[in-house]
């Protein structure tokens, strides 16, 4: 038994150092691009830089066309990640606690909105939010992104909800709360890890969407992502400093990531599905 | 345990029905509207019925498309879920070491898409890459903007590259919800590895790997700008999936109604095939004897 243990240890340890190979180094040669000039990067291979240089960063900080495409970035994200969690909340909640007409189709179709193939969408789209006055705005591309995020986030929380116990808030209406003073003051402080884990997918997704953010914007709320595809020029391609516009949209995510782990580790409490 | 009818919670509904409601109905209007008229010009529109429909129905193109689209989809399900399942399984529960783990599987999920395109260019070129240098190295004769074959794998791997840290990571969060009695009584019953798997693990993971699997679905079977970026569907059609032949149409044709009743239909294919899943997953999920015992808990 106890030997049996111990191999199984070194397996999963086996699983995970694999894996982490795996998703390292590709990340690893972007780093590795990012340190080089174009000139070593295009004329002899080598595994490890040869002349480790900053240039590429330096160029994203001091050019603010670079920089603001990280600022207006993560406004928009922010944005959309509150406005998200926010409305999702009570509808997540209406979703684990009752029964109402058409619920059930109520949840699906909100799900068929992370369906539509977007090639098509984006013109109608920009007519939409041109008409309203609102292209080039953040508000729009946090409106846009919550067709998206809007689902998943009350798909995410209506599981956490459902493993808390209704009796619960029996409970507290029996002791007088209204249900606003019951939702924040003792419902929420229950789901916390529920509220982490889903503002994490939503500031995922909405960090890496490319296509709506770019075709709702111009200039003043252009994302990171659309300003790296300008490292496209008639010279080629700018490896080293789109390298370096990479490595650096990891950094708002991966800080994030750090700080919501212990809620994802707290973990879901599944119910619903 | 029975909800009660109540359909004031419909209230409670109303502020997600109008966010989404307002970026989802008139777009989708406007397209339906686009896919039964030619237009010739902004202010030239005829109306032509279901055309375009048939016509989409019966392009051989689309459904070469359609094929390369599904094999796709299904190879990113039978290797990002049981990979996911398994890192999962693998991660540890707590203390520096899950931190770690966590942040560093949930990197290449925080990257844009164009750039995830554009890491796995420089990683596989064969001339200033990391990978294509070395398989070119040892013998390999790796080329993807030269090979289908090797632009087809490529572009899987990057999929499962980026994504199955989404599946360990909802995966690892369901193992986490459950408590450490369950498994003591495992241990005490001398059940297997395998049985604690099958008995426990598995049905408290059932919510978030539905989850997983729809999400990595319906992802999958749109995905175009990772594909886009690194190998433009090429070389032939080896890679264009179903949302880059869309856009060859839309943009560089420039046929806006075809293009509208060909997203129609894709959308339509989409949802046809996430409610047979979620349907299925349901009820497989429910059979289970231990998923039974879960219900009156």
């Amino acid at each position: 038994m106890r030997k049996e243990a111990q191999k199984r240890r070194w397996i999963r340890a086996l699983v995970l150092i694999v894996y982490m190979l795996f998703a390292l180094i590709p990340l690893y040669w972007m780093l590795s691009i990012s340190l080089r000039t174009n000139e070593e990067t295009m004329s002899a291979f080598s595994t490890i830089p040869q002349h480790i240089t900053f240039e590429n960063y330096k160029v994203i900080f001091i050019d603010p066309s670079w920089y603001w495409g990280y600022i207006n970035s993560i406004i928009y994200v922010l944005m959309n990640t509150v406005m998200s969690v926010l409305v999702a909340l009570p509808a997540a909640y209406a979703f684990s606690r009752y029964r109402f007409l058409g619920d059930k189709h109520m949840f699906f179709w909100l799900l068929t909105n992370r369906m539509t193939p977007p090639a098509v969408f984006l013109l109608p789209f920009f007519q939409l939010y041109s008409s309203l006055g609102l292209q080039d705005t953040y508000i729009a591309v946090a409106l846009a992104h919550m067709l998206f995020n809007v689902p998943l986030a009350v798909w995410i929380l209506e599981g956490f909800m459902s493993g808390v116990s209704r009796e619960i808030d029996e409970t507290a209406y029996i002791d007088g709360y209204s249900f606003p003073a019951f939702f924040v003051k003792i419902f929420l402080p229950l789901i916390k890890s529920g509220v982490g884990v889903t503002a994490f997918f939503c500031f995922m997704f909405s960090w890496v969407e490319l296509l709506l953010a770019r075709t709702l914007t111009t200039v003043n709320a252009k994302p990171i992502a659309a300003v790296m595809t300008r490292t496209v020029s008639a010279a080629g391609m700018d490896w080293g400093v789109l390298s370096a516009a990479g490595v650096l949209t990891i950094v708002p995510g991966a800080l994030v990531i750090y700080f919501v782990r212990n809620y994802i580790a707290k973990g879901f409490a599944m119910g619903r599905v | 345990m029975n909800k009660p009818i109540n359909q004031k919670a419909w209230l409670l509904v109303v502020p997600v029905f109008i966010c989404v409601a307002f970026s989802a109905i008139l777009p989708l209007m406007t397209v339906v509207n686009y896919s039964v008229q030619d237009i010739i010009s902004p202010t030239q529109h005829v109306f032509v019925g279901t055309e375009w429909f048939r016509n989409t129905m019966t392009d051989p193109d689309l459904r070469g498309a359609l094929g390369r689209q599904i094999v796709f989809s299904v190879c990113v399900l039978l290797f990002e879920i049981p990979l996911g399942v398994a890192l999962a399984l693998a991660m540890p529960a707590s203390g520096w070491r899950a931190s770690a783990t966590l942040v560093i599987l949930a990197m290449p999920l925080l990257i844009p898409w164009n750039v995830v395109g554009t890491i796995w260019q420089i990683f596989g070129r064969p001339d200033i890459g990391l990978l294509g240098y070395w398989l070119n190295h040892l013998g390999f004769d790796y080329n993807y903007t030269a090979s289908p074959t090797a632009a087809w794998l490529t572009v899987l791997v990057m999929d499962i590259w980026h994504w199955t840290p989404l599946v360990a990571l909802l995966c690892y969060a369901g193992l986490r919800a459950i408590p450490d009695a369950f498994y003591q009584a495992a241990e005490i019953d001398g059940a297997s590895r395998f049985a604690v798997f099958r008995y426990i693990e598995l049905p408290k993971m059932r919510g978030v790997l539905m989850i997983a699997v729809l999400l990595r679905f319906m992802d999958s079977f749109m995905i175009y700008t990772e594909p886009f970026v690194l190998t433009g569907g090429g070389p032939g059609d080896s890679t264009t999936f179903l949302s880059q032949y869309l856009t060859q149409k839309a943009v560089g044709q420039f046929d806006l109604g075809p293009a509208a009743a060909f997203s129609l239909i894709y959308f339509l294919i989409i949802l046809l095939l996430c409610f047979i899943l979620y349907n299925w997953m349901s009820r497989v999920g429910k059979g289970g004897p231990a998923a039974q015992g879960e219900d009156h808990a």
